[in-house]
């Protein structure tokens, strides 16, 4: 992709001004049809998610006493990765996005929320909330975009350390969650200088991450295994697959997101003035949805509603499905892409994009002989 | 690291405990089982919802293990999910006061018009359903050395309190007056064990039913209750009645006297804008229409926290600890209360008459 304003024909050329308000007033409209019906079931649906997520977290730990009984591995293993991913996708990034803070329960509210990741929930919700969900796919301020470590883009200069960006992208989906840990610290903006390095704020918030992935090392890779007794090593077996699996499918999902082609990016100079149905329009053609049963929707955290989060990341999650129809018409309407497509096509999608923008843009096209290049001639999107 | 070494040592159980379910606590896990055990987190389970007339209804809640007790006259802040969403007010406890902390305690309920609170207890609460609670508190309540000549004055849903004064203390005084007021017989709450110790001779009743004669006002008492100067009183009932007396018993410079409750409900101003207090700076400052509290904050020099200013990230929200707010997006109200976790997003609420956060 290329940012929508250096394309050489805009996806949104034929929309007016009115058109994008008009837009803007129609998902407001869906957005306040949600909040006009919020209540009961929702506030149990999140409820019996989070009961039935510990259930499965102490019933799956309990089974892993045992894990040197080869079922027990299996079935162990199974049922805590299931419940790691829960717990960070329909759960913890749900809640910390505010999305049950309505309910005002002090135990399920963005405010009081910890989870179990690496990053520390108050620097992911500012790394994410503030600066992911606001300046979605702006290229030089979303560090979503590849994560400072990749080339997802081909309006990002390309370095030769890009050449390994299918190495860098398989390492950060092994651990995906100090990846987030270290993007959420800015790590490659802090350490560069000795003067940001010895920040105290940076060093406070390095400590506390730190803190954090040694209690949870702690839990997974001590004193589970040390309660299981013989089984102390294939206990540590399976905490590890666990938190691997999830870090895995986390990764993949997040990557379904954003990354897919079709997605479209923006210039930092785009958003100056930005009025409330441009940032719509901006977050209905940044996402991308994954199609799928129920089940997917649920262990994707209704990421899979990458469209309808972005558009209302403080809706309840339960309710994407709902107004997904509703919003899929009005890309219709308006004559706009809604990008979805099932799970492994959006990442194997996403995977042809990284490893394509490995190697500098024109690379192909003088390796195939002077084709016509993807993306050359400037369209201001202002003045279409 | 060192702290939790050191943590191990004093607590091995607990903090092992700790470690195994970071970064959630025990209680947490134990709490899909048994959530009335913690006693940290108070809670209560409704055990029954008896009708006392057309528009009340007594709730018998089970209180969990912390629960420590209450003095008769006092009040319990109940915590409600109505429609998914904690509502908090506070109720007057009407069972019996006993030394020991007893495993049941009940507050009466009378709808009121609107009353989210009021109207889910008494029309839709059902046995079994979890409440969340405080401990009793308030000091409407008798003195250890009981008084000789007692007068409580009521009116409405006022009895409540009077009733559980009544329930625990009736034998241990002498001489009680109970000037109550309803709009007809059958709207006076508790009205057979009213007239039933009327009866028995344990207090003198005077009913009045304001759907046939005028209310009650202070200066009445001369007839009604003529020493009324020499008594102990507690009143509890609508503002105007207590104004009334509370103004009547001070002109007589009785007001060591008197003892007074109030159920008071929160004033949603009509318009937009308005006071805001910011409670730890200790800042007070008027709003125009339209400005956010987040704005008005900055202002005003307090440091408020805030993310995107636009209501997505909720990096601004701050406890809302009285008064109302508005959603500039929708004009939806949301009331505050003292550590209700009331919170509220600065950036895209307005001051709807008044407000207090807590900042």
């Amino acid at each position: 992709m290329t940012a929508i304003q250096n394309k050489p024909t805009s996806p949104i050329a034929h929309l007016t001004d009115e058109d994008v308000e008009n837009l803007g007033r129609e998902l407001d409209a869906i957005r306040q049809r949600v909040l006009d019906t919020r209540g009961e079931d929702d506030a149990r649906y999140i409820r019996t998610v989070i009961k039935a997520q510990r259930g499965l977290e102490a019933g799956s730990r309990a089974v892993l006493l045992f894990s040197l009984f080869p079922p027990a591995w299996w079935l162990g293993t199974a049922g805590l990765s299931a419940a790691k991913i829960l717990e960070n996708m329909e759960i913890g990034h749900n809640v910390m996005h505010g999305q049950w803070d309505w309910m005002r329960d002090p135990k399920i509210h963005s405010t009081t929320w910890e989870w179990d990741n690496a990053s520390t929930a108050e620097q992911w919700k500012h790394s994410h909330n503030e600066d992911h969900h606001t300046y979605t796919n702006v290229l030089g301020k979303d560090g979503d975009l590849g994560y400072g470590i990749m080339r997802v883009d081909e309006d990002q200069r390309w370095t030769p350390f890009h050449l390994g960006q299918p190495l860098w992208n398989a390492i950060n989906a092994m651990m995906f969650q100090y990846g987030i840990a270290a993007y959420d610290l800015k790590l490659g903006k802090n350490l560069k200088t000795a003067e940001r390095r010895a920040n105290p704020e940076f060093r406070a918030r390095v400590k506390s991450t730190l803190r954090k992935i040694g209690k949870q090392s702690l839990r997974d890779y001590v004193v589970h295994p040390l309660l299981s007794g013989p089984s102390a090593v294939t206990t540590f077996t399976a905490n590890l697959t666990a938190n691997v699996v999830r870090n895995v499918w986390t990764h993949s999902v997040i990557m379904c997101g954003h990354f897919p082609e079709g997605v479209q990016t923006f210039t930092k100079a785009s958003i100056d003035g930005e009025t409330r149905g441009e940032w719509y329009l901006r977050q209905m053609l940044g996402s991308a949805n994954i199609s799928g049963s129920r089940l997917m929707h649920l262990m994707s955290g209704n990421l899979s509603y990458q469209i309808e989060h972005h558009l209302f990341p403080d809706l309840p999650s339960n309710r994407y499905g709902e107004i997904a129809p509703q919003v899929k018409d009005l890309f219709d309407r308006y004559g706009l892409t809604y990008t979805t497509g099932p799970l492994v096509k959006q990442v194997a999608s996403a995977w042809r994009k990284v490893i394509r923008l490995s190697l500098p843009n024109d690379f192909e096209r003088r390796l195939l002989g002077g084709r016509a290049p993807v993306s050359q001639r400037k369209v201001d999107v202002r003045a279409a | 690291m060192t702290s939790l070494i050191a943590g191990t040592a004093r607590r091995p159980l607990r903090s092992i405990a700790q470690m195994v379910t970071q970064p959630l606590v025990p209680r947490d896990f134990i709490d899909l089982i048994d959530p009335l055990g913690s006693s940290r987190d108070l809670r209560g389970r409704i055990d029954a919802v008896t009708a006392e007339t057309a528009d009340a209804a007594t709730i018998r809640i089970r209180v969990g293990r912390g629960w420590r007790g209450h003095q008769a006259g006092q009040y319990v802040r109940i915590g409600v999910d109505v429609a998914g969403v904690r509502q908090w007010r506070t109720y007057s406890i009407t069972s019996r006061a006993n030394a020991k902390a007893g495993r049941f305690i009940t507050i009466t309920v009378k709808t009121v018009p609107d009353g989210v609170v009021s109207n889910y207890l008494v029309r839709r609460a059902k046995a079994g359903t979890l409440v969340h609670l405080d401990q009793a508190c308030g000091d409407f309540t008798l003195p250890a050395t009981r008084p000789a000549k007692v007068l409580f004055l009521t009116a409405g849903s006022g009895i409540t309190p009077v009733m559980g004064m009544l329930r625990s203390h009736a034998d241990e005084l002498a001489d009680v007056v109970v000037v109550h007021s309803a709009p007809t017989a059958d709207d006076v709450v508790f009205g057979t064990e009213l007239r039933a110790l009327a009866d028995t001779g344990s207090v003198r009743l005077v009913e009045h039913h304001t759907a046939k004669s005028p209310r009650i006002t202070a200066a009445d008492l001369d007839v009604l209750v003529p020493d009324w100067a020499d008594r102990q009183t507690w009143a509890c009932g609508p503002a105007a009645l207590l104004d009334d007396v509370e103004a009547h018993w001070a002109r007589h410079d009785l007001a060591d006297r008197l003892h007074t409750e109030r159920f008071t409900a929160p004033a949603v101003g009509g318009g937009d804008g308005g006071p805001i207090s910011f409670t730890r700076t200790g800042s007070t400052i008027e709003t125009e229409p339209g400005a956010t509290l987040l704005e008005a904050g900055e202002n005003a020099g307090v440091l408020m926290p805030s993310g995107c200013r636009m209501g997505v990230c909720f990096g601004c929200v701050i406890p809302l600890r009285n008064g109302a707010v508005r959603d500039v997006r929708n004009g939806d109200v949301t009331i505050g209360a003292p550590d209700a976790g009331v919170l509220v997003q600065t950036c895209i609420s307005t001051v709807a008459g008044s407000c207090e956060i807590d900042i």
